[in-house]
């Protein structure tokens, strides 16, 4: 049995990802080649587009402040052994909160409304994360079909309000009334200004800054509280947390609400940063995303950040290659998505066993050699 | 008899929005008796419609588009295979993976081979499945009630129609009459008892997962070739996920999950038509929440308020003999 | 001990017929383990032959590898005196051999029919060999009297039952070998009756049974011959009518070379623990513990002895609050703390109650863990351990730091991953989790279990240090020289009842074997001092 020899770390959270992460590169570059273009050509492009000037990296960054948002999400959940797949209608759900909190509250000055607006993304991303944790915990339903089907619930139910109750009077889209300029999180730029600074404007706002906090207490949760310790042991071994008093349900319900907290922070980014407003479907897939961001970066906050900040640049970047080349869209951009999330995530085992032989084999020439 | 109408062609609309889901959810279930869940049913479609519309406008051929779109997904089931079976990777990564992958890659070439935004060229009058003419059907036309229901519903869809609603017995057949279904369901509920029995559980799980691929497959083609005339990006728009609860909905069992797709279809059949109709003491319904009843009812089944629906016992467990 | 192989004739065979099975050097490794060491064994035909040894003695690894579950890494298989190669269950299938697994291979939804004929339909399509199949299935049902109806849903039939339907599966498929592993683990005792006047027929029909358990009785009762599995050894072959319960539970207990254990006299005071009539059910609604009742005082271990599998582990985990107590009461230090009533493992663990669970892996550890995380499973919410909102790792390391110089873990690490210490060290640093929290009582199962031996003379006298300093302590435990040199007072449990207790000064070994057995202590002792 190949899993009773233990591989070192560097090779168990380094090269096997890597190895796979590399995969996943060289189909999406097989694909490009297919479709009659030169992969190391959009290569390039994609980097310029990305890193290439000011305005880029803004937008790079911007990006990377939802993948991280909804990484973190996929995250938590997935320490207490659930697939949130529901982190896309979590965040949307977040958005309502926002939203509601911007426009019906808008008598508040800026730091409180701040406060007020996390607080209600978390509320609401948590209140729909609610449920499906509740049905897994206490009557067994599967948290994979629950969060499934409630990311399609959400979306009814957001399109409904957009069209019958968030609409202004005498508007036809269906967008609610913008958020008044007073109370939008400030733009990085701007905020640059103020110190003197002169950025390129970038939809990069404040949010970002809050995302990386959340990184900092996501790492403080889930590996320095007595919570997250409990999280980690129901994910890990159920037996073992009833024998150490925890109980799982309890934990388990838990986690998915800081997943849904978590996932309802991205529309700070979206709502109360970039668009002002609530968009139809302004989640755009970015909850998807996390779960490839989340397994890329092994569930923890500083591997979460680098991947999001690769999907970051490979958005950016996708939006660069559009420019350059029709025939490239920002589609190429989910496949690779999808690729790395097979290849990263179901296909995670599949160079162990091969690693483990190389590894043993080398590790049995250099004792022999030490033996001589 | 204005009602009639309406109603018969309301129940006709659903004949047409059901019969792709009825051939993913039996898809579906085909993988999911065997152990293996079949989350990648939506990029599986979306892979087939795209296949299927393709090849049927450089061939202006909709059987071999019907063949390109079942090839392509028995190819992805046999990708799910791989992860899942051999590599016993996680079902629902791997079920994700190949949904985002195909909602990718069928835009991508699309725009690469055609140049329209994704969407492939409309097909000709040839390269599309054509509604048939049951026997008689123009005969009994006039005929009061049985007569027209006979012309206007049951007459006049194409083929798959009939195959989707053909493949429902057929697979109930398979399924609890063969010795290939007798294996199947073994194997999604026990294992070790298949082992045992001297049957391979690897290649049960394969060949059911190719089962999967090639009934979605013809529910794809369907979609592009079929009901539609050409392959448009996210043309799927969740429909693998609604056939997915469906066949929970259904139990994992052949008719019932007929009915529920009928139900699901007939439910978007008519979101569409009460569009702003106000309903007497109920006032204007809102079209979203007729929308989302199919997701609902599937939580409010799920959570064990409305009968219990029982997986199949290994579902979503890769087969390791124990130690 | 003698390791004289008799080459035993069973009852109706002659000389000349060759072993229905003949293992010669099977050898099996799980990784580190090995499972099978060079095992031997003759099975005549047309004779009942017991396996007995242990959990984890390699019984159930032979069996699969007859039977083609595993491939052993080396050694021959002979069936009828001819070699065999067993690469798969149909192989072993093809050569007449059929198994009763531990856990049942049975579909549950499926109908008894549909069972039997998984794999043998006959014919593409069921209907075809569905009708001959009943046919067949009347006539084996009326033959052995196995009394099943073909159409009921295997789910829905009581356990005794669906291991008739395992067993009408085997004889469906024209098996000549029978293996039946642990049959009676889940049986009530009229169930298991049936069963063995069920083998009994099949002896008659000529077929050979091969009975795997550790329940002395069955193999007193049921068998012709008998073979005696330890650690993966094959220690010794017996005629049943030539051997002794005693001799058997002394040959698989195996006895270990260990240290004279020194240790004081008990100084037992006031009563920590008092148990009522408790009695424990399985999640599946098998009565495990039958109406225990007994004390532990502050100050002295209590041992139970008994062969693995009879209600001791039931106990211990209802007790530690992991499993919900169907009847009776448990008092600790006077106040009711019955386990499921709103008691669980939190609250008696706040209430002095430390427990160190058998089964290491599956509980008391997450193997992923680093040791300090591993440290702290348990008393994860403890204060000592915080630091405002957060946990003090800092605090926790030095904890952990101290538990491995106490408990002489080693490497004395706290950020290694559990699973890369030896099962010693992971023990010690299980038991200086647990000990050192100062604890009103102490449960502990299987202390050395798989622990080298240099570990479990440290593990005993920390044991014994417990006792001595005032605490009282619940032991469970298979070893029964463990039992007999930690132990105060013995309690022998059998079947889940406890049979009698023992004062340990005047245990001996004899008279817990047969109480082991289940047989009356006042009895026991008669016989013993004939």
């Amino acid at each position: 049995m190949s899993d009773s020899i233990q591989l070192p770390r560097w090779i168990d959270v380094g090269v096997l990802p890597l190895m796979n992460l590399v995969l996943a590169f060289l189909i999406s570059g097989l694909v490009v080649m297919a479709i009659g273009e030169n992969p190391t050509e959009v290569v390039r492009i994609m980097l310029y587009g990305a890193f290439g000037y000011e305005e880029a990296v803004g937008y790079t960054l911007y990006y990377t402040t939802n993948f991280i948002f909804t990484g973190l999400a996929f995250a938590v959940a997935f320490h207490a052994g659930l697939f949130n797949i529901g982190v896309e209608g979590q965040a949307y759900v977040g958005g309502l909160g926002v939203t509601l909190a911007a426009l019906y509250l808008n008598w508040l000055p800026f730091p409180v409304m701040l406060v007020v607006a996390i607080l209600a993304a978390a509320l609401f991303g948590a209140a729909w994360a609610y449920i499906p944790a509740y049905l897994q915990a206490r009557r067994g339903s599967h948290v994979v079909i629950t969060t499934i089907m409630f990311n399609f619930i959400a979306s009814s139910l957001m399109v409904y309000l957009l069209v019958n109750v968030l609409r202004p009077q005498g508007s036809m889209t269906p967008e609610s009334a913008a958020i008044d300029e007073n109370l939008t999180l400030p733009y990085i730029h701007n905020m640059a200004a103020w110190f003197g600074i002169d950025m390129a404007s970038s939809p990069l706002n404040l949010s970002f800054v809050y995302a990386l906090v959340c990184c900092v207490l996501v790492w403080l949760f889930i590996w320095h509280t007595r919570w997250g310790y409990a999280i980690r042991t129901v994910g890990a071994n159920a037996a073992a947390a009833t024998f150490a008093g925890i109980e799982p349900g309890r934990y388990i319900i838990m986690a998915m609400m800081i997943s849904g907290a978590l996932s309802g922070f991205m529309a700070l980014n979206e709502v109360m940063g970039v668009q002002h407003r609530l968009l139809i479907d302004f989640t755009a897939g970015y909850g998807f995303v996390g779960i490839a961001v989340a397994l890329m970066g092994r569930n923890h906050p500083f591997g979460i950040f680098l991947s999001a900040l690769l999907f970051g640049m490979l958005y950016q970047g996708g939006a660069e290659l559009s420019f350059e080349i029709p025939t490239i869209t920002n589609d190429m951009v989910v496949v690779i998505q999808g690729l790395v999330i097979l290849c990263t995530g179901a296909l995670e085992h599949m160079f162990r066993p091969r690693v483990t032989k190389i590894y043993t084999a080398w590790r049995l020439r250099q004792k022999t050699q030490e033996a001589a | 008899m204005d009602n009639f109408q309406m109603i018969v062609l309301l129940l006709d609309a659903t004949m047409r929005t059901s019969t792709p889901l009825i051939l993913a959810a039996l898809a579906g279930m085909f993988s999911e008796r065997a152990g293996t869940i079949n989350l990648a049913l939506e990029g599986m479609m979306l892979g087939g419609a795209f296949s299927a519309a393709c090849v049927a406008y450089y061939t202006n051929s909709h059987w071999l588009g019907l063949g390109a779109a079942v090839l392509t997904t028995m190819g992805l089931s046999l990708l799910h295979g791989f992860a899942c079976i051999t590599h016993k990777g996680n079902q629902v990564v791997s079920g994700m993976a190949i949904n985002i992958l195909m909602s990718g890659l069928t835009a991508l070439v699309g725009i690469a081979l055609f140049a329209q935004g994704g969407k492939t060229p409309a097909l000709d009058h040839s390269a599309r499945f054509q509604p048939i003419t049951l026997p008689g059907a123009d005969a009994v036309a006039n005929v009061p009630i049985l007569g027209s229901l006979y012309s206007e519903l049951i007459s006049g869809h194409n083929i798959l129609v009939y195959v989707a609603f053909l493949a429902v017995p057929a697979s109930w057949w398979v399924l609890y009459r063969t010795r290939f279904g007798l294996r199947l369901r073994a194997v999604g509920e026990n294992p070790g008892a298949v082992d045992t029995a001297g049957i391979s559980v690897v290649g049960m799980r394969y060949k059911s997962v190719l089962c999967s691929g090639f009934l979605v497959g013809i529910s794809g083609a369907y979609l592009s070739t079929a009901q539609g005339a050409s392959f448009l990006s996210d043309m799927t728009a969740g429909k693998g996920y609604i056939a997915l609860a469906a066949m929970v909905f259904g139990k994992w069992r052949p008719f019932p999950a007929m009915f529920a797709c009928i139900l699901f279809g007939f439910l978007d059949a008519a979101a569409t038509r009460l569009q702003g109709v106000i309903l007497p003491g109920i006032g204007e319904v809102p079209v979203q929440l007729v929308q989302a009843l199919p997701y609902i009812l599937t939580v409010i089944l799920l959570a064990g308020f409305i009968g219990r629906a029982v997986a199949p016992k290994s579902l979503g467990r890769p087969y390791v003999k124990e130690r | 001990m003698s390791d004289t192989i008799h080459t035993a004739h069973g009852t109706g065979a002659t000389g000349t017929v060759p072993p229905a099975i003949e293992l010669r050097g099977i050898d099996k490794r799980f990784g580190a383990v090995h499972a099978n060491n060079s095992i031997d064994l003759k099975v005549e035909k047309g004779t009942i032959h017991g396996i007995v040894g242990e959990n984890g003695a390699g019984k159930s690894t032979l069996m699969s590898i007859l039977y083609g579950f595993y491939q052993a890494d080396s050694g021959t298989i002979h069936v009828d005196g001819k070699l065999c190669n067993i690469n798969g269950s149909e192989d072993a299938i093809a050569v007449g051999i059929g198994m009763v697994h531990q856990h049942f291979m049975l579909v549950e939804p499926f109908s008894v029919l549909e069972n039997v004929i998984l794999g043998v339909e006959g014919g593409a399509v069921l209907r075809e060999g569905v009708d001959k199949a009943r046919e067949e299935l009347r006539r084996l049902e009326r033959e052995y009297s196995l009394d099943i109806d073909p159409d009921a849903i295997v789910g829905e039939l009581s356990v005794g039952l669906q291991q008739r339907v395992e067993i009408l599966k085997a004889l469906y498929r024209g098996a000549e070998i029978l293996i039946l592993d642990e049959p009676t683990g889940v049986l009530t005792p009229q169930e298991a009756d049936h069963l063995f006047r069920i083998l009994g027929t099949l002896k008659q029909q000529g077929k050979t049974v091969v009975l795997i358990t550790h329940k002395l009785r069955e193999i007193m009762a049921a068998t012709d011959n008998v073979s005696v599995m330890r650690q993966g050894e094959m220690v010794a072959h017996r005629h049943t009518a030539q051997t002794s319960p005693e001799e058997l539970s002394e040959l698989m207990v195996g006895r270990k070379v260990l240290l004279r254990l020194e240790k004081g006299v008990a100084n037992p005071h006031s009563t920590v623990l008092q148990v009522d009539n408790l009695c424990v059910d399985t999640s599946t609604g098998v009565r495990k513990v039958k109406n225990a009742s007994f004390t532990v005082r502050a100050g002295e271990i209590v041992g139970i002895a008994g062969v693995s599998g009879n209600g001791q582990s039931e106990l211990l985990e209802a007790l530690g609050g992991i499993r919900a107590v169907s009847e009776g009461q448990v008092i600790l230090n006077g106040q009711d703390v019955t386990p499921g009533r709103g008691v669980g493992p939190a609250e008696l663990r706040q209430r002095g109650v430390a427990h160190v669970p058998e089964d290491r892996h599956r509980m008391a550890m997450v193997t992923n863990f680093s040791a300090e995380e591993a440290a702290i499973l348990g008393y994860q919410d403890d204060k000592a351990y915080q630091n405002g909102l957060l946990l003090d790792w800092g605090k926790v390391a030095d904890a952990t730091r101290h538990m491995m110089e106490e408990f002489d873990v080693r490497p004395a690490d706290p950020h290694l991953k559990a699973a890369n210490f030896s099962g010693g060290n992971q023990q010690k640093l299980i038991l200086a989790r647990e000990m050192m929290r100062d604890p009103d009582l102490l449960l502990v199962g299987q202390p050395t279990r798989g622990v080298d031996i240099g570990a479990i003379e440290f593990i005993h006298k920390r044991i014994v240090a417990m006792r001595d300093a005032g605490k009282a302590v619940l032991l469970v435990s298979v070893e029964l020289d463990e039992i007999m040199s930690l132990s105060d007072r013995i309690l022998v449990m059998c079947d889940g009842f406890i049979v009698g207790e023992v004062n340990a000064a005047d245990a001996n070994e004899r008279v817990l074997g047969l109480m082991m057995a289940g047989v009356d202590p006042k009895q026991a002792e008669a016989e013993v001092g004939k």
